[in-house]
């Protein structure tokens, strides 16, 4: 019973390690091959993942599966493999072709898993730990790009700051506590209502720590720098997985174990949440580079996300995962858009190398349209539902005031949305792109659009899931 | 209950045509596939209108309520259900929607450049009007509300004018802020209610002090969406740069969704709140009617004084609306549908002289009548019917509203009164200076008249306007029952304490 219920997660590191000596042997010539296998071994993670007959606790309660890990661990693994189909020509076509790529996806896929899946601060930390030293790796993988080895080491010095705050904290909690165990933590945190200051600190280094990972305000600021100096192919994977896998892991933390804490870290994630949507609603109004204003409408959606965990009950959780899901489908589309811009050999960038593409590309740029007025909250796509269930937990656990905060941001955030197609639809192209013949990133980006216009359709098999999932933290 | 599911089917039917012209229109040749489009976009929304004339076989005029009802499951955990229905107040709206669909189609076939995507924005957004009249679930309601804007701002910001990208900007960016308050009203009624049904928010009653700030959430949205002065700033801009389809839909069909907001949600849901706000709302109405109808006669562009006519008819509906009894309400729906057809087809008859000399300066004109009369015939009948002439479509709409308005306030009706000849005002005095005078330039004496495709255009709404005008009873007679149970209930619910 107990080491089975980790099965996915001890068969991908298995798996990374033999890719990792395979790769090691056949060297750079065979990064394809690995690719390859390491998307089907992921495929087979999320196989074991989604047939897992049982819940319950593992490794002396280190580790847990319920149905909550299970909805964010499948999206986890779905964003890698997505992640890694968007990445080959990318790699291929920018000097990346080096085998650590896929091997080190895995692994950061590995450690997201094991931190939603965490019931034990030192489980959380090394789940977190592995997870972050692999994303440090991606960030600066174009060694000879100047601003790649700047993100990276942006990344990775303060990711240690953080680390270290998220450590200092749980070393407070264990103190005025006894125990890392989130089951202990739990009961004795709710039992004893007089709060000592040295718990209330704990928690507050704590919610640093991890408010760092999910790139909220006020630990925002390696955001734009690392997701514009990352290849957009690992932009992609920054933006998708490990802002999932920590806002799961947020949410698991202050509503299991610091349960007893609720007043006070709701205090800060009201601050926190409001502080992101007007931030990366008024910060991206003024970027000229595109991966930097999706890095500031990241944190402008992670607010809104966060709206959701403000509620602090099921229908609050359930509306964080259901624009979460859709959150990350909508990002990795626009990114399979990205990865496939090119002129005279070099990636685009810039809002203005957008100009014209509807006439070169035009099922590329209604994508885009899409995905930009479904970021914007538009209905009938389906980011507008996303955007209807956060506000509604909202206005239901009475945070109207936020709400109307809320709502405000997202106007403010639809300027650059509509930017981006204006600049695709409305604009002359200034030089042409050209012509893409990117099998795997156009694949992605169909799917995803797909998903986004069909939503409406059907969202029950979304919302009820996340309901499912949301349930089970309580 | 109709047989069969006719409202969705309008609904759907449009977006399935657009979806055909996505897939077969392509091709090598370009004009191969803008004929296809055309082709293809024509002839759906004319099955489309012929679809929706298949309503009045179902409708009951003497049923107040909703008729033709569908009800499916769709969120069930939040208990937001797919549920369309229509009354006599949204049976004309949608009647005008599916109309005027195929008018604009027909005048944006002189759209050369990417007609097709054109083509496909124009049946997206009949799909979004049509859904938004029948809709009968708040989330349902909001979806179609607000997807109206993306096909709208596409249109103004691809195939408009000069300024075009500020225009399409501010057209949306308002709009979205107004509606997003609305959304957070719809929140609050939700929750109260415990349902998204629409129906049951009109049996409902709020406390008065929550329904006066749900009240201010919606009037946020609708007053940006009639416009209202003072929100309506983005209209002028918006009329110039659009092209002339986008034009004709948005003063068409789109100005009347505020309208039809207010009279279904404001009047309907909100009763109480709307008795306390109606100085507010009347006084609006009529500093729109004489300001807009002021700034109308300094304007020196054809389609921006339209456009600013446009806000003074629509200060009439609101003061039809707001003066709470059944004359001024039905003067209201009088002069939207009415409104519908005029000036949908007074910015036609803009588009036509635009496509031939693209210049939309009163100015650069003069003397039409002599070398275009069949021309000057038609802006006549659209111009008077416009100022209110009796015998047009736009004399019964305008009397009822302002008798409306006389039983609630007299002084407010005497300026709404002025307001009435400031009309006859500037659009007499637009007619003189277009049509009659000196024909002294060359290119307007070259200009030829109507063609076959622009009298296709025309024909249909000369008809309406006058059988309108004429015999308003046959467009009475469907919203008669319902618009008297409205008011019925608005009057019961004066006076009511909270």
């Amino acid at each position: 019973m107990m080491a089975i219920l980790a099965t996915p997660e001890i068969y991908l590191a298995l798996c990374g390690m033999i890719l990792l000596v395979g790769g090691v042997f056949k060297g750079d010539a065979a990064t394809g091959k690995i690719l390859i296998l390491t998307v089907a071994v992921l495929i087979g993670a999320l196989a074991l993942l989604v047939t897992q007959p049982h819940y319950g606790t593992a490794f002396e309660g280190m580790f847990i599966a319920d149905e909550f890990g299970r909805f964010v661990k499948s999206l986890v693994l779905l964003a890698a493999i997505l992640t890694l189909i968007l990445s080959w020509p990318y790699i291929t076509r920018n000097q990346m072709q080096r085998f650590e790529y896929p091997i080190l996806i895995l692994f950061a896929t590995v450690g997201m898993m094991l931190m939603v899946s965490a019931n034990n601060f030192m489980a959380l930390y090394v789940g977190l730990e592995l997870q972050s030293l692999a994303l440090y790796v991606l960030a600066a993988f174009r060694r000879d790009n100047a601003t790649s080895s700047e993100a990276g080491l942006k990344y990775f010095v303060l990711g240690a700051l953080s680390s270290g705050m998220l450590l200092y904290g749980i070393s407070l909690l264990y103190g005025f506590s006894g125990s890392v165990s989130f089951d202990v933590l739990k009961t004795v945190l709710v039992e004893n209502q007089g709060m000592q200051l040295g718990v209330v600190f704990g928690l507050v280094f704590i919610c640093a720590g991890l408010i760092f990972k999910t790139s909220a305000v006020p630990f925002h600021m390696w955001t734009p720098d690392v997701y514009q100096g990352a290849p957009t192919s690992i932009t992609a994977f920054f933006a998708a997985a490990p802002k999932l896998a920590a806002l799961a892991l947020l949410a698991r933390v202050l509503l299991q174990p610091l349960e007893g804490l609720t007043t006070q870290w709701e205090q800060i994630i009201v601050f926190v949440a409001v502080a992101s949507m007007l931030l990366g609603s008024f910060a991206g109004l003024v970027q000229n580079n595109v991966k930097r204003l999706l890095a500031y409408s990241s944190i402008a959606n992670v607010g809104f996300m966060l709206l959701g965990l403000i509620a602090g009950n099921e229908s609050g959780i359930q509306a964080m995962l259901v624009y979460l899901a859709i959150y990350i489908v909508n990002t990795l589309g626009v990114f399979g858009v990205l990865v496939a811009l090119r002129r005279d050999g070099q990636s685009v960038e810039q809002v203005s190398d957008l100009a014209g593409l509807s006439k070169t590309h035009p099922l590329m740029a209604f994508a885009m349209v899409v995905f930009m007025f479904s970021l914007a909250g538009v209905p009938p796509l389906a980011g507008f539902f996303g955007k209807y269930f956060v506000f509604l937990s909202a206005v239901q656990a009475g945070y109207m005031p936020i709400a109307i905060l809320g709502v405000l941001a997202s106007t403010v955030a639809a300027y650059y949305y509509l930017r981006l197609i204006k600049v695709m639809y409305f604009d002359e192209a200034s030089a042409p792109l050209d012509i893409i013949t990117e099998k795997p990133a156009a694949v992605v980006t169909t799917a995803a659009a797909l998903i986004m216009m069909l939503f409406v359709f059907y969202p029950s098999l979304l919302t009820e899931s996340a309901l499912v999932a949301a349930r089970s933290l309580f | 209950m109709a047989p069969w599911p006719i409202l969705s089917t309008i609904t759907f039917l449009p977006l399935i045509g657009a979806l055909l012209i996505m897939l077969l229109a392509r091709g090598a040749s370009a004009e191969r596939t803008t004929k296809t489009a055309r082709q293809i976009a024509l002839w759906t929304s004319l099955l489309n209108l012929a679809l929706a004339m298949g309503i009045f076989s179902y409708f009951d005029p003497a049923n107040p309520g909703f008729q033709m009802l569908e009800r499916h499951e769709w969120i069930p955990e939040f208990k937001i259900i797919y549920q369309k229905g229509i009354d006599g107040v949204a049976l004309w709206f949608v009647i005008l929607s599916a109309l005027l669909t195929p008018i604009c189609i027909l005048s944006a076939f002189s759209v050369e450049k990417r007609a097709k995507e054109f083509m496909i924005a124009l049946l997206v957004l009949e799909a979004m009007m049509i859904g938004m009249f029948t809709a009968l679930d708040f989330v349902l309601f909001y979806l179609f509300f607000e997807g109206v804007l993306i096909p709208m701002f596409l249109i103004v910001g691809i195939w408009g004018g000069a300024g075009r990208i500020y225009a399409s900007y501010k057209f949306f960016l308002y709009t979205f802020l107004g509606s997003v308050l609305m959304l957070l009203a719809i929140f609050v009624m939700v929750l109260q209610v415990g349902t998204t049904d629409m129906t049951a928010m009109i049996g409902n009653h709020f406390t008065k002090d929550i329904a006066i700030w749900l009240w201010l959430a919606f009037f946020a949205s609708f007053a940006v969406k009639m416009p209202m002065w003072p929100f309506h700033t983005w209209l002028p801009y918006a009329h110039v740069e659009a092209p002339t389809a986008g034009s004709v839909i948005l003063a068409g069909v789109l100005l009347k969704m505020g309208g039809y907001g207010f009279i279904r949600i404001s009047m309907q849901m909100l009763p109480e709140a709307s008795h306390y706000f109606t100085p507010l709302m009347l006084i609006l109405s009529v500093i729109a009617i004489i300001y807009t109808s002021l700034v109308a006669l300094a304007q020196t562009d054809m389609k921006k004084l339209i456009a600013y006519s446009s806000v003074a008819h629509m200060g009439f509906v609101t003061l039809g609306i707001f003066s709470g009894n059944l004359q001024g309400l039905d003067g209201a729906m009088l002069v939207m549908i009415s409104h519908g057809f005029v000036s949908a087809a007074l910015f036609l008859c803009v588009g036509v002289v635009y496509d031939r000399l693209h210049t939309r300066e009163i100015a650069r004109y003069g003397g039409m009548a002599t070398n275009m009369p069949h021309y000057a015939f038609v802006f006549m009948v659209f111009m008077l019917a416009s100022v209110g002439l009796p015998g047009t479509s736009g004399f019964v709409g305008e009397f009822l509203a302002m008798q409306g308005a006389f039983q609630a306030s007299t002084t407010i009706a005497t300026f709404a009164a002025v307001g009435v000849v400031l009309g006859a005002a500037y659009m007499l005095w637009l007619y003189r200076r277009l049509f009659y005078g000196v024909l002294d330039k060359a290119d307007v004496k070259a200009m030829p008249d109507l063609n076959a495709r622009e009298y296709l255009m025309f024909v249909p709404l000369i008809v309406l306007v006058l059988w309108m005008g004429l015999q308003p009873n046959g467009i009475h007679d469907f919203f008669r029952a319902s618009t008297a149970a409205i008011v019925a209930d608005y009057q019961n619910y004066k006076g009511t304490a909270p």
